[in-house]
């Protein structure tokens, strides 16, 4: 892969309503903010790819929104609906077709203008399985089930993740939920869907992500050191929950694969010095971790309790706070790609991962992990 | 039910409430509608008024805080008469017709404002003709609190 | 790797009809797919990634391209899914172009898809426009399109008998098209005294409803020339999708497509469309558009649409045909509609276009339209790009 470069990254805070915000706002706010981290005005940037889902917003053609707040008056523009980890991929396609040297990519979303378990329960097939009423908690809460299961992962181990992560998010300025929470807290709070209690669960949020991708010669022309993209890939699994092994998510192990093949990453466990992961629910960071084979096959709770993920470990995993501490979907990806980039920068102030150069971020698309895009970014070239 | 008759499988009444934020800039703009004032914004660079306001000037990509007041009246910038019943999506409700639809140029406006056009004079609707914002019974900060525009001799 | 040209090679379409009852959504698409493999003698395994997109809320689905897979071939494959409203299948296809220009993939499928029967088609439309300024008001696409036509005819005398001359065109050419819904020619006094639906627009003046699914299949050049001798390179793409409110748009000529149409020509070195264009697949969803739009790509002055139009200049056998498969006007399953327009230049650069065949095609236009106004435009040459 040609080399391209992450040279600006700016962030909404994510908070449970922001209710003077129209999304136009949010794109505002967060595509000024990358332009003046990245040192570029609006002319700088080649073309445009927007990130939005139309049931979140309560609009089709939800880009329509965006837009003109976004600079696409008179640019090239597109809109991916998914995760942001796929906006930001088609935004660096764009680049490597050699159409444009700097794109510039948004997520958004506020999930407080909806009711999410209906926005979810439209993820069901209308014809076998809307009228049960499912909805992502109660999907994913399947999941867990059949994740802890199969590899005896305790409800335990599950708190720790929401533990860690709410911890995390005390450093973060932009996070919404800092907590200092102990296992039992985690496992003392309402059960939703066993066997996920609240505090397992991420909430629902508004956010708003804009980043910058720059080919290798514009990359040099702005104001920060470029953050290298080592390695990108995605892949989808089956769409009926039934089809497909619920307790192992074979599709991203095989996108990290190849994001790890084309970074020339031999042995992730020890070659990745930061993480952020989807974790939408505590068990996903656990079943990410080992589908990408950072942990072995059930052992991740394991590593966690030995401390291996801790902001301080071996390998610090969603040192921001991850989404449990803030989750406007959509956005959510493109966060996790920001916040390796602010890592890798040193940019992080108090939750900073010493001496981290090379990174992974991790999206999520469709219902319990069925599509997932993984990204690998180094601060060297 | 005979065996081969299930091929449609109906939604019901499938609803999905949402609660949209009007931003600061709509929450200006329906205040000043209950003082029967219309409001535009107008950009700092190239001096365009827009109607609705919003945050951002498109073209310019500048931010915009100041706003002017436009209207009541204006002309017809274009227009039609919906003689088909649509849906509402927002009742559920075939609209009733005939009923008139258009674009008004508000004095002192550079974009065209949308809303209903009155067609009890269906014959003094023309491109350019003058009209004026008539006023719903009560104004509760909502699109509609214009009723419609109806034309001015 | 790196900047590779682009190939498409093989294409696939539905038998588009207002309603498919015997299909669910994964199932149409899943036809449209296997004719494209058919037509470029792949199977689903060759495919790299797929690129997919509809607009929402006419099925109803959320994150559609997570549950068409069955259909479109894409489990445990990359999947992403492209949606910009009427624009979609244009997107889409530019979309699966920048896929395999930048080299990460060679072999790319593309899908657009609609299966407008199943939902309110102006009620899911009403809801693309903002909830707070615009939805209340407006009645789905036809009141906008309606005001756009009084506008131009307002600006520069146009009637409906001129727009109706744009669906005898069409309707007439949809009659050597197997794929299009509507295959009956119609009269200028039928479209005229067709019911109102919102002055100016006729019934027989605006696009059906339509279920329906295109695949689309593109190549890099290496591998695209292995495959077949019979490519549809494409050459250049812009769009514009301007405008938020439905106020700010210009009506009576289409800003969007003359600034997307003007910056592929410059690109390209196009001056005058109309000799060095051999066929154009408008997006044009009504019949003033088919006045309007040409203004807009530059093949008419401002006000002259009509003149050329009644020259006969776009009918089949003119100087430059128009929507030889009848276009929207013939069907208009709306995700899949901007690819269908890439899908049949495709058909047309490469022969296979059967009895809607235009003679000697060298260069020509697929377009998209929708949105708030907005335009795409993709430029497809016979011969391969020398940049």
């Amino acid at each position: 892969m040609e080399n391209a470069a992450i040279i600006g990254v700016g962030m909404t805070r994510i908070e449970a309503n922001k209710i003077r915000d129209t999304f136009a706002d949010l794109a505002w706010e967060a595509v000024n903010k990358a332009l003046d981290d990245a040192g570029m005005n609006m002319d700088d940037i080649d073309n445009i790819v927007t990130t939005s889902n139309d049931f979140w917003d309560g609009r089709t053609i939800s880009c329509m929104a965006v837009s003109d707040a976004s600079g696409a008056y008179d640019k090239n523009v597109s809109c991916v609906e998914g995760d942001g980890t796929f906006g930001a991929f088609y935004g660096l396609i764009r680049i490597l077709s050699g159409s444009y040297g700097t794109t510039l990519v948004t997520a958004h979303s506020k999930g407080s203008e909806g009711i999410s378990s209906l926005i979810t329960n439209a993820t069901f097939d209308p014809i076998y399985e809307r009228a049960l009423g499912l909805d992502m908690i109660t999907g994913c809460a399947m999941q867990a089930g059949a994740f802890m299961h199969r590899t005896g992962t305790t409800a335990e181990q599950l708190a720790m993740v929401s533990v860690k992560n709410h911890g995390n998010a005390r450093h973060n300025p932009l996070a919404q939920l800092p907590m200092d929470l102990t296992i039992d807290d985690v496992l003392n709070s309402e059960m939703i869907a066993d066997p996920l209690h609240k505090l397992d669960c991420s909430p629902v949020s508004d956010g708003c992500c804009a980043m910058i991708i720059a080919n290798e010669e514009r990359a040099f022309q702005y104001k920060r050191d470029p953050v290298w993209i080592k390695g990108v890939a995605f892949c989808s699994d089956t769409y009926f929950l039934g089809d497909r092994d619920l307790s192992q998510a074979r599709s991203l192990t095989e996108a990290a694969r190849k994001a790890f093949a084309m970074a020339g990453i031999g042995n992730p466990a020890n070659d990745i010095d930061v993480m952020e992961l989807y974790d939408a629910f505590t068990y996903q960071e656990l079943m990410w971790l080992e589908a990408m084979g950072i942990s072995a096959d059930g052992q991740a709770g394991r590593d966690l309790e030995e401390g291996r993920f801790a902001i301080d470990g071996d390998l610090p995993v969603n040192p921001s706070g991850g989404l449990l501490s803030g989750h406007p979907v959509i956005a959510a990806g493109l966060i996790r790609i920001g916040e390796v980039v602010k890592q890798l920068r040193g940019e992080a102030g108090q939750y900073q991962v010493k001496g981290a150069q090379r990174g992974v971020a991790q999206g999520v698309n469709g219902r319990c992990g069925q599509s997932h895009c993984v990204w690998v970014l180094d601060k060297n070239k | 039910m005979s065996k081969l008759e299930r091929l449609i499988m109906k939604s019901g009444d499938a609803q999905q409430p949402f609660n949209y934020a009007v931003g600061m800039h709509g929450s200006k703009f329906f205040n000043a509608l209950k003082d029967k004032k219309i409001l535009g914004i107008k950009c700092p660079k190239c001096s365009k008024v827009y109607v609705p306001p919003r945050r951002v000037c498109g073209p310019c990509y500048e931010e915009m805080n100041k706003f002017v007041e436009v209207g009541p009246q204006g002309v017809i910038g274009t227009f039609t008469i919906l003689r088909y019943a649509f849906i509402d999506p927002g009742t559920g409700e075939r609209k009733p017709v005939p009923y008139g639809y258009g674009f008004v140029r508000l004095d002192g406006a550079d974009t065209l404002f949308q809303h209903y056009i009155d067609i009890s004079k269906e014959s003094s609707l023309k491109i350019g003709a003058r009209v004026e914002a008539v006023f719903a019974d009560q104004l509760k900060g909502m699109i509609t609190d214009i009723k419609h525009f109806r034309t001015i001799d | 790797m790196g900047k590779k040209r682009v190939a498409i090679v093989g294409t696939g379409q539905t038998h588009h009809k207002s309603h498919r009852p015997d299909v669910n959504g994964q199932e149409l698409i899943n036809e449209a797919v296997q004719r494209a493999l058919e037509d470029a003698d792949l199977t689903i395994h060759d495919i790299e990634a797929v690129i997919i997109g509809n607009m929402d809320h006419f099925e109803g689905i959320n994150y559609v391209d997570c549950w068409s897979v069955d259909g479109s071939g894409g489990t445990m494959k990359p999947i992403i899914k492209l949606t910009t409203g009427g624009t979609t299948g244009s997107t889409l296809a530019i979309g699966g172009y920048h896929m395999v220009a930048s080299g990460m993939f060679k072999k790319v499928l593309v899908i657009g898809w609609e299966k407008n029967s199943e939902s309110d088609t102006t009620g899911a439309i009403t809801t693309a426009f903002d909830a707070v300024w615009d939805r209340q008001v407006y009645a789905g696409a036809i009141s906008g399109l309606a005001a756009e036509a009084k506008s131009y005819m307002d600006q520069y005398g146009a009637t409906n008998k001129d727009a109706a001359r744009v669906v005898v065109r069409d309707r007439k050419h949809a009659c050597n098209n197997p794929y299009a819904q509507l295959r009956k020619e119609v009269t200028i006094e039928e479209v005229l005294n067709s019911p109102m639906l919102s002055d100016p627009v006729h019934l027989l003046d605006i696009c059906p409803r339509t279920d329906g699914a295109c695949a689309v299949i593109m190549a890099c050049e290496d591998v695209a020339e292995k495959i077949t001798d019979r490519l549809d390179w494409i050459w250049a793409a812009a769009n514009r999708h301007t405008y938020t409110y439905l106020g700010d748009a210009t009506y009576g000529h289409l800003d969007s497509l003359t600034r997307a149409s003007q910056e592929v020509y410059t690109k390209t070195g196009i001056t005058e469309p109309r000799k060095q264009i051999d066929v154009i697949e408008l997006y044009q969803p009504y019949s003033f558009a088919g006045i309007m739009w040409i203004e807009s790509l530059g093949l008419a002055e401002l006000g002259k649409g009509a003149e050329y139009i009644w020259s006969g200049a776009t009918d089949m056998g003119g100087e430059l045909p128009i929507n030889p498969s009848g276009g929207v006007i013939g069907c208009n399953p709306i995700g899949a509609t901007g690819l269908i327009r890439c899908a049949e230049i495709a058909l047309q650069v490469t022969g296979k276009a059967d009895a809607r065949q235009v003679p000697d095609v060298n260069l020509a236009i697929s377009t998209g339209f929708g949105g708030c106004f907005w335009s795409d435009i993709i430029l497809h040459g016979k011969n391969k790009p020398d940049y």
